[in-house]
């Protein structure tokens, strides 16, 4: 008897939640087609210029026939390469970085002011130097994505390995472990987590690298169709390289944040 | 004949702006399978004392040695039990006890068997493929015990092993410890706060006063308590007596203590 009680209680529980997520997702639909909408209307009727702010059936016609001739893959293609290899390496050289702080303090101590003022310099301002030295191609523009995102990187992964707590290191120092020993078993596997974290931040901080990047040098990739679309006046390829942006870049951080909860579960129980 | 000793060593605590003298002048030493335990207000150094034997800090002044030889300079195998158990938590527990041995770089056949030996003499047998947070508190200080001792380790430095836990699974992990200090033969040195806990395992008990940490007395324990189980101890004849003989000597410290402001243990 009690039991069926308990379960029908559960049962409103679920459908509660279950009511709740429906409102939450119609609302989103609601918002979405509202802007959609209210965009196409205001244009169309003029209210506001179409030659400036284009129009969503515009912007769908170019993408379908850029799509068909195929030449919005190679753009995309080429972006999406350099953003994920930007990624990967101001990761990799990010903890690289940090790693290379935790084996000396006296090396951490040096470095400091010289962290400091990298870290909270805008990188991008960098991007002309950038290029001067690697040439205008997509080694630089790869450049731009990672230095973005390397320093920040090492910051937090650094301050992430020195809170580690020191009672482990202590049981594997009482094993007579090596300060290379304890690290690779006890500060390292410890500090995962928050390395998997800047995973997140670190891809959309290289999406900003590589964009700039492509404004001031490239040939090929989204970053030059927006700024091209900007020279000749055309906003609707402005407007598209901007959907296809905000829809891989979503795609890319969702892929992460898989990967992440993947490497949580495989790596901390 | 003295197996471990520790002749005038003295140790400091630096910091930019003040010093800490944490030791003074500490001589003892402790024979061969010998058990004993270290007694003393917070900040009388104890701790301190185990970390020096453990080799992971030096002392400023004085020596320690192991079967007549300079401890660093020893090849004498150390096991040491800290406050929690601090398994690692993304390891299992069979990796968990393997990290002596593979720092040491001594896995064999030879170290599986005895890991399933050990698992078995602290009634945790099969537990190998588990994550430690699958294990209660108290299964999780075995589990560290037999990490501890898979090293085959001569000397075990037990820095309150038992703190954490709740009164009746720290009674019954005395008694584990104990059974298995004595199956194996080991030298032990304990640290603790519970002056009953160091009367029902030790042979022996040192009395540190604080500030800075100096041998304040050393207790024998009459063999009776020492032949009993530590479960036990506290209910034989002879208990009450020796602890409030002990207790006088603790309180007494506790009276002069109130004057002086202190720190941690550490």
């Amino acid at each position: 008897m009690k039991e069926t009680i308990d379960q029908i209680l559960y049962s409103k529980y679920k459908r509660q939640i279950k009511k709740e997520k429906k409102i939450v997702t119609i609302w989103q639909v609601a918002l979405f087609l509202l802007f959609i909408g209210s965009w196409e209307l205001l244009s169309s009727s003029r209210l506001i210029d179409p030659l400036l702010f284009s129009s969503p059936s515009k912007v769908i016609t170019l993408i379908y026939t850029k799509l068909g001739d195929g030449s919005i893959i190679g753009h995309l293609s080429i972006t999406l390469f350099e953003t994920i290899i930007g990624f990967l390496l101001g990761t990799i050289f990010g903890i690289i970085l940090a790693s290379t702080l935790w084996s000396s303090k006296r090396v951490a101590n040096i470095a400091d002011p010289y962290l400091v003022i990298l870290n909270a310099m805008p990188k991008v301002a960098l991007g002309p130097i950038i290029i001067v030295a690697l040439g205008p191609g997509y080694v630089s523009i790869i450049m731009m994505g990672a230095i973005i995102s390397v320093i920040i990187t090492a910051l937090v992964v650094y301050s992430a390995f020195n809170e580690v707590d020191p009672n482990y290191e202590r049981v594997l120092l009482s094993f007579g472990a090596s300060r290379w020993q304890c690290f690779k078993e006890a500060v390292f596997p410890a500090t995962l987590p928050t390395m998997i974290s800047t995973l997140k931040v670190n891809v959309g901080l290289s999406w900003v690298g590589v964009i700039v990047g492509e404004f001031l040098v490239s040939k090929k990739g989204l970053g030059y169709l927006i700024i091209y679309g900007f020279q000749v006046f055309d906003f609707t390829l402005v407007m598209s390289s901007l959907v296809i942006i905000a829809i891989f870049a979503a795609i890319m951080y969702k892929l992460v944040e898989k990967l992440e909860r993947w490497l949580i579960k495989h790596t901390v129980s | 004949m003295s197996f471990l000793s520790l002749e005038q060593v003295s140790h400091y605590y630096y910091s930019p702006t003040s010093y800490t003298k944490a030791l003074e002048n500490i001589s003892f030493s402790i024979a061969d399978g010998e058990f004993v335990s270290i007694i003393g207000p917070s900040g009388c150094g104890k701790s301190t004392i185990l970390s020096l034997i453990a080799r992971i800090m030096e002392q400023t002044e004085g020596h320690i040695y192991v079967d007549g030889e300079n401890i660093n300079d020893s090849s004498v195998q150390i096991g040491y039990m800290l406050q929690q158990d601090y398994l690692f938590p993304w390891r299992t527990i069979i990796d968990n006890i393997l990290l002596g041995p593979k720092i040491n770089d001594t896995i064999s056949e030879e170290t599986h068997q005895q890991i399933k030996q050990l698992l078995d003499d602290v009634h945790l047998p099969g537990t190998e493929q588990q994550y430690p947070d699958e294990l209660s508190g108290g299964m999780r200080q075995r589990i560290a015990l037999v990490r501890t001792l898979i090293t085959n380790p001569n000397i075990l430095l037990l820095d309150e092993p038992f703190s954490a836990l709740d009164y009746v699974t720290k009674l019954k992990l005395e008694n584990i410890v104990s059974e298995m200090i004595k199956r194996y033969n080991k030298t032990a040195v304990l640290v603790t706060h519970d002056l009953g806990e160091a009367i029902s395992m030790s042979d022996r008990i040192i009395l540190m006063d604080a500030k800075p940490g100096r041998v304040a007395e050393i207790f024998d324990i009459p063999e009776s308590i020492r032949q009993t189980e530590p479960f036990y101890v506290r209910r034989h004849e002879e208990y009450q007596q020796l602890f409030d003989h002990i207790w006088q000597y603790v309180s007494e410290d506790t009276v002069g203590e109130r004057n002086h402001n202190h720190e941690g243990d550490n």
